[in-house]
């Protein structure tokens, strides 16, 4: 090894570990028995599933997970699909008002999510939408729309264009072409986007905690933070832990699955190359 | 199987472009037509008006008869060859091909003999089940052909089918395209910037610059009886030679010395009537030869300076410089500009191609040979050709 690459060992190593310890800490806590947790060691001294136990038993984090769940992938369905069609006039028609859309999405993703709180509250209560899966999907989509836009639009634009034109003269009609054509090439943009609105939505407090009252809509993060011991005296830290580590495993689960398919250059060999 | 028929077509941008004007064409059925001319000047605009990839501004296009400028380009049957052959890079040769088969709802059986019939022609064998990606220019091309030719359309169109590759192989894939079409009798319109890919290609060759189709016809057409400077220019390698003239009595003064008229330039003259005494003499490099080798009586010689000899082995190339510019004119200099030749096109030198016998050298002083009656005349106002009839 040459002195930078061990240099860049070094600074990896510092980073992964940087990034690691509060997950493995966590994933410590979770394992530890409620009468250890203060003994200073990193390392359970005995190791226990009890806390994992206790909060699906209780059944306060079951529902919360199949809110989380369900509110999380019908939010990134909308955003994907509706973000896949905005995406791409964007990326292939001029039309008037082009970039005042752009930027209004852009807009939409740097607003202040607090501002909105109290005015949603208020509009979803007297809509009838309060504490219901609808009335945290619409804020959601709202704000993954932006990002699922920007990245599809830049994938969209990577595709030749003559592909697309090609496919006409193939025979296709325009939704033949997008569909047989354009879809498959912006596959990876489609799933790079999809992690990303699911994440956002996944890992969303604000909303989840101000817009719901009760486990009928309530997501894990939300009630989480609701998670009391079982007595007045029971420290619930176990829970919270072993909780906190449950909600991280769809999300790595998610991107394991498709990492092979975030990887671009799938367009290559489609024109000269 | 069809006939197209372009009646003053024309393609106006939305931001006032004119790209194609007025054009009038009619492609005969099995014909093999090549739409040429310098980059810019209208080509792919046209081949996608036919396609339908294109609205058309203004005028009609017929397909066997029929209106089909409102037609989409799935209703046109009509297939297409990119530049770029725009292979689905997500499919594999053989799913490339099938695809406008499978659109078209062919059954199984069917795709499959028309596949391994294309394959066949076009040596794909081997290829069938890699991806685009996986495969050589030429290869890439050969599918891009494919693709075209499996579903039996009405005509192809071609935009620059072979500009991405190698000469060699260029030269290769001229003569098979050449070949496929003559065997499938199919009307094709094919675009090329290259001169010598039209001459060598087409049954017919339609000159276009600035959107306006400069002439129509034969490769022997354009050769021998350019309509104008710059068909002249375009058509020929190396390039024509121009000259300023000036017309006394029964010949041409020149730089070159007083060229005698020939009966043919003087019908032309007297029918065109040019407008002052002024012409510009164009004279292919394959019209002058080694006096040496020349026993033609009515031949005009003149001696000068050999600058440099290139020899290209069947020929030898002299460059003789005159101190004559034809770009002083002004129509001269814009197409010399328009077409992106000015180092060639009407320089103070003149190419003269001689027999590779000849033992020219540079620097020599030599004898030079030419038909008076090989020469054209143009107007140098407006750059027609002044001794050709109609
Ligand atoms: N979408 C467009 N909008 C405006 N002008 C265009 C457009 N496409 C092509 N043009 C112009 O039309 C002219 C002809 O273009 P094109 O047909 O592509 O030329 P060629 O294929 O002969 O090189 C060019 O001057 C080009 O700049
Ligand atoms: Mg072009």
């Amino acid at each position: 090894m040459t002195g930078a690459q061990i240099r860049w060992s070094i600074l990896n190593l510092v980073v992964v570990v940087y990034a690691l310890v509060p997950v493995l800490w966590l994933l410590s806590l979770s394992l530890k028995d409620p009468s250890t947790f203060t003994d200073g060691k990193f390392i359970p001294r005995e190791w226990t599933f009890d806390n994992y136990k206790n909060i699906f038993d209780v059944g306060e984090f079951t529902r919360p997970l199949i809110n989380s769940i369900g509110i999380a992938i019908i939010a990134t369905l909308i955003a994907i699909v509706l973000g896949v069609f905005a995406a791409y006039a964007i990326a292939r028609l001029d039309f008037p008002g082009k970039n005042v859309m752009l930027g209004a999405s852009l807009l939409i993703a740097m607003f202040p999510q607090v501002s909105l709180v109290t005015p949603l509250f208020e509009i979803e209560r007297r809509l009838g939408l309060f504490n219901t899966w609808a009335g945290l999907i619409f804020p959601y989509v709202t704000f993954a729309l932006p990002l699922t836009i920007y990245i599809l639009a830049s994938f969209f634009k990577e595709i030749p264009w003559e592909l697309e034109k090609a496919a006409k003269m193939d025979g296709a009609s325009p939704f033949q072409a997008f569909r047989k054509v354009i879809v498959p090439l912006a596959a990876p943009g489609v799933v790079t986007a999809a992690i990303l609105a699911f994440i956002q939505c996944w890992n969303d407090f604000l909303f989840a905690i101000s817009l719901t009252s009760t486990d009928r809509a309530r997501t894990a993060p939300a009630a989480i933070s609701f998670f009391t011991g079982a007595s007045q005296f029971e420290d619930p830290t176990g829970s919270i832990a072993a909780a906190a580590v449950v909600i991280t495993i769809p999300i790595v689960l998610f991107v394991l699955f498709f990492q092979r398919r975030i990887v671009s250059g799938l367009t290559s060999g489609a024109v000269k190359g | 199987m069809a006939e197209i028929v372009l009646d003053k077509v024309t393609k106006r941008f939305r931001d006032g472009t004119e790209a194609v004007q007025e054009i009038d064409l009619t492609i005969a059925d099995k014909e093999f037509l090549i739409l040429v001319g310098p980059s810019g000047c209208g080509k792919s605009t046209t081949l996608n008006m036919i396609a339908g990839l294109e609205d058309i501004s203004d005028g009609e296009l017929r397909i066997d008869g029929d209106r089909v400028n409102e037609r989409s380009p799935q209703d046109r049957n009509i297939a297409m060859v990119f530049q770029s052959y725009a292979l689905y890079p997500h499919m594999t040769v053989r799913e490339n091909m099938e695809f406008p088969l499978t659109i078209a709802k062919l059954d199984k059986a069917t795709i499959k003999q028309k596949i391994d019939e294309a394959a066949e022609i076009l040596e794909l064998g081997p290829y069938l089940d890699r991806k685009p990606s996986d495969l050589s220019g030429g290869q890439r091309q050969r599918v891009a052909m494919g693709r075209a030719i499996v579903r039996k359309p009405k005509a192809f169109l071609m935009d620059e089918p072979l500009s991405n590759l190698d000469a060699k192989l260029r030269a290769q894939m001229r003569t098979s395209i050449s070949r496929l079409q003559k065997s499938l009798g199919t009307t094709t319109v094919y675009v090329t910037h290259d001169q010598t890919e039209a001459m060598t290609l087409g049954d017919r060759i339609v000159v276009m610059r600035a959107g306006i189709v400069q002439q129509i016809g034969t490769p022997q057409d354009l050769y021998e009886r350019p309509a104008n400077l710059f068909v002249a220019g375009f058509i020929g390698s190396p390039t024509m030679n121009f000259l300023p003239g000036e017309l006394v009595n029964s010949s041409i003064a020149t730089a070159i010395g007083e060229i005698p008229i020939s009966d043919r330039l003087r019908s032309g003259l007297s029918e065109h009537g040019p407008t002052g005494r002024d012409v510009i003499v164009g004279i292919r490099p394959e019209a002058f030869e080694d006096s040496r080798f020349v026993d033609d009586q009515t031949a005009f010689t003149f001696p000068h300076d050999i600058d440099i000899v290139e020899s290209l082995g069947s020929a030898k190339l002299a460059y003789l410089d005159v101190d004559i510019d034809a770009r002083a004119h002004e129509h001269f200099a814009e197409i010399a500009q328009e077409s992106g030749a000015e180092d060639v096109f009407g320089s103070q030198q003149i190419v003269a191609q001689l027999d590779a016998r000849s033992p020219v050298r540079e620097g020599d002083s030599m004898e030079i040979s030419f038909r008076p009656d090989d020469i054209q005349l143009f107007d140098p106002t407006d750059g027609t050709n002044l001794t050709e009839h109609d």
